[in-house]
């Protein structure tokens, strides 16, 4: 088997209600589907240098965040990360410290993947819960096929998992 | 007349920390450590199946989460009696080694370095000058001048571009800084190999705990490691070697290269063994069960009164009343209902944010004490309780990181200079070195265990009718680490974390004594109060944590402003 070349990396609080999106999405899609080898499905939590050895090898990278914004609750923002290191000097969500130290870590030691993108997706309650508001895990399912649909583009081969049958 | 001034929040930490000082003559006079979020772990914990508590409880911070997870089956098991068998004691003690190792080196080179360490000026340094120094301190063979050239290169292009990265919130260029050019590439160099070698002693972790960052292989009574050397699908003799060669590269880097580091800089800034000691009741735990009860431990831990090595008192097994009779928690300056002082079983997380008050509350972090005082948790509690214990190769590294820098700075440095900001660092260089001895050990029992034909890595809990109690404590990366749960019949009706934040950061207790942070920053020089450099250096010294000491972030108060000064 070959070393993964694409990331899906899902980050966040779960127990801060919205917060934990990112993380969410990669449950969703583990759950619901297998993957070809070439992806690798990480939940990040709100880790920071730990997630390093993630990126070996790795030329995609599909970050998923709760972020802060103007915009109202439950939108998402795609963007395509030129300067990812710096996008995340800058305040966008309470963890952003650990990413940005990551990635300007993997940057300094040349380890940073060509193509980094980031699904972005603007929360409602922060409060304390494990619990997705409405708003935001209709959100969830949204970037969800989203990221389906980047995978199928990378030449990922996807299929649904059986309905587990319950005894 | 005194100065005020604000840090907020700490950088190159996880959480948000802000400390306020005031400054008089050139000296920090008065000072309040705030943690500015919320912790509300507990309140998601009750109702809960105590069995999944470590899942939820790992979610606390994004730095321990692997130690939160072990404190919640140990507090747990506490509570129901419940053995762990042998091969689940070793192979948690293996990911608690691997992990506390991850968390040194990282700490050292990555989260404080740059206090002590001026990269701007590694850039002007002679690489074979450089070479011919470090040959002088350690064998280290990725020590030659074509390394420091390179690393020299890649620097100056960062610079170059203004893309300094994670370096970005360093003081280039204080007063306080004082190593040469040749020092500060030769740490710099460092600092990029230290990124490959938390690589490693991490995938040991990713490997046992089938992931990372956050572990999957524990149970309440165990681990959901299966044993079977001839399947590929579980633990398998192959893996158990890979981990081994990884363990051991780790090894030469902690011993060659770590520890080294640590002695010389603290060496050539052997003025900061004047500074920072603070409180100095010293509080530990054993580590690292050597039986399925919990009841003898590979590394031994207590309390120290006073600094008084001769008054240390051991903590033994995990029912140690000692323990788990003598912590409270105070709410007095603290945004909780009341100024209750309680025992942790019956703990309240009841909010009441009142806004910062100097001399009433000003802090989400509760203050806990052990037999009514303030006590510093981290390495340098748990190298002195090991120290005074007898254990031979704590007694052994000390002595070299001493001895060494003590050769730099001139003179004979005795125990006497842990007690203070560069001792913190020193100890936990020291302890790095332990624990690595500690994980070589484990992985050997680990094999001989199962090459008894022994595979069991777990013991069914059964939850009876009506209620129990529990704590589970750890000696963390950053010191003790305690979980108290009540449980009643089978579900979680309080839980309680007591973690190594807590103690350090804590604000006045009861008795309007100064926490650990507090204490230590008085009498630190700050050369120049827009950029307190030395405030820093204290704080970073305890590997300031504050996701888990507390834990939502605080809309009131989240502007970003990185040092505010009033007069």
């Amino acid at each position: 088997m070959s070393e993964p070349t694409i990331l899906v990396l899902g980050v966040g609080n779960i127990l801060l209600g919205d917060e934990g999106a990112g993380v969410k999405v990669v449950d969703l899609l583990e759950e619901r589907y297998r993957f070809s080898d070439q992806v690798e499905f990480v939940d990040g939590g709100t880790a920071g240098l730990e997630l390093l050895s993630c990126l070996d090898d790795k030329q995609h990278v599909i970050i998923i965040d709760a972020i802060l914004g103007a915009e109202p609750p439950g939108t998402i923002k795609k963007m395509v990360l030129d300067n990812a290191p710096a996008f995340f000097q800058n305040r966008i969500s309470p963890h952003q410290l650990g990413l940005a130290e990551m990635l300007s870590c993997a940057a300094m030691t040349d380890s940073l993947p060509d193509h980094i993108s980031l699904y972005g997706i603007i929360p409602e309650s922060l409060e304390t819960g494990l619990e997705l508001t409405q708003t935001v895990a209709a959100a969830v399912e949204k970037i969800s096929r989203q990221v389906l649909d980047d995978l199928q583009i990378l030449g990922v081969e996807i299929a649904k998992r059986q309905q587990r049958v319950s005894a | 007349m005194a100065k005020r001034i604000v840090v907020d929040p700490i950088t190159r930490i996880e959480g948000h920390l802000r400390i306020e000082c005031e400054i008089d003559k050139g000296h920090v006079s008065k000072a309040w450590s705030s943690g500015t979020m919320w912790r509300g772990i507990e309140l998601i914990l009750q109702g809960k199946d105590p069995r999944e508590a470590w899942l939820y409880t790992q979610r606390i911070c994004g730095v321990c989460t692997t130690v939160h997870a072990i404190a919640s089956v140990r507090a747990v098991e506490n509570a129901l009696g419940l053995e762990v068998p042998m091969n689940a004691q070793h192979i948690r003690n293996i990911i608690i080694a691997a992990h506390g190792i991850f968390d040194h080196i990282v700490h050292f080179y990555h989260l404080s370095a740059l206090d002590w360490v001026d990269i701007v000026s590694a850039t002007k340094a002679d690489a074979k000058a450089t070479a011919a120094l470090a040959a002088k301190l350690s064998p280290w063979p990725n020590n030659s001048a074509q390394e420091f050239k390179n690393v020299q290169d890649r620097l100056k292009k960062f610079v170059a571009t203004g893309q300094l990265g994670v370096f970005a919130s360093g003081y280039w260029g204080h007063p306080a800084m004082k190593l040469t050019p040749e020092v500060n590439l030769l740490a710099t160099a460092h600092y990029f190999q230290a990124l490959d070698y938390q690589r490693k002693i991490n995938k040991v972790v990713a490997i046992l705990g089938s992931k990372t960052p956050h572990i999957q292989n524990l149970a309440v009574g165990g681990v959901a490691n299966p044993i079977n050397p001839d399947s590929q699908s579980t633990l398998t003799v192959e893996r158990l070697y890979y981990i081994k060669t990884l363990i051991d590269e780790v090894g030469d880097f902690i011993k060659n290269v770590y520890q080294i580091d640590v002695a010389a800089i603290g060496g050539f800034y052997a003025d900061w063994t004047g500074y920072g000691a603070g409180v100095t009741n010293y509080l530990s735990v054993p580590e690292f069960p050597q039986d399925t009860k919990g009841e003898s431990f590979a590394l031994p831990g207590g309390y120290i009164p006073n600094k008084d090595l001769g008054a240390f008192q051991a903590i033994s097994t995990f029912n140690d009343s000692y323990f788990s009779d003598n912590v409270k928690e105070s709410h007095k300056h603290a945004y909780y209902k009341g100024d209750a002082n309680l025992h942790p079983w019956q703990g309240e997380t009841d909010p009441d944010f009142t806004g910062f008050q100097d001399d009433g509350k000003y802090s989400w972090v509760k203050a806990p004490t052990f037999q009514g005082k303030p006590a510093q948790v981290g390495p340098l509690a748990n190298v002195l309780a090991m120290y005074v214990a007898g254990h031979k190769p704590t007694i052994d590294y000390t002595s070299k990181v001493l001895e060494l820098a003590g050769s730099i700075a001139g003179s004979k440095l005795g125990l006497d200079v842990l007690h203070s900001t560069i001792g913190r660092h020193a100890a936990r260089a020291v302890r790095a070195g332990v624990l690595h001895d500690t994980v070589v050990a484990e992985w050997d029992a680990l094999i001989a265990n199962i090459d008894r034909g022994d595979y069991a890595t777990f013991n069914e809990p059964v939850f009876p009718k009506g209620e129990i109690q529990g704590v589970g404590f750890h000696e963390a990366p950053r010191g003790v680490l305690s979980h108290w749960v009540v449980i009643e019949d089978g579900k979680i009706k309080n839980y309680q974390c007591v973690v190594p934040s807590t103690w350090n950061a804590g604000p006045r207790n009861d008795k309007d004594e100064l926490g650990p942070y507090e204490a230590s920053l008085l009498g630190n020089p700050v050369a120049d109060p827009e950029n307190p450099l030395e405030v820093l250096r204290t704080i970073h010294s305890f590997d300031p944590c504050l996701a888990c000491a507390i834990h939502l972030f605080d809309p009131k108060r989240n502007e970003l402003v990185k040092v505010r000064t009033n007069v």
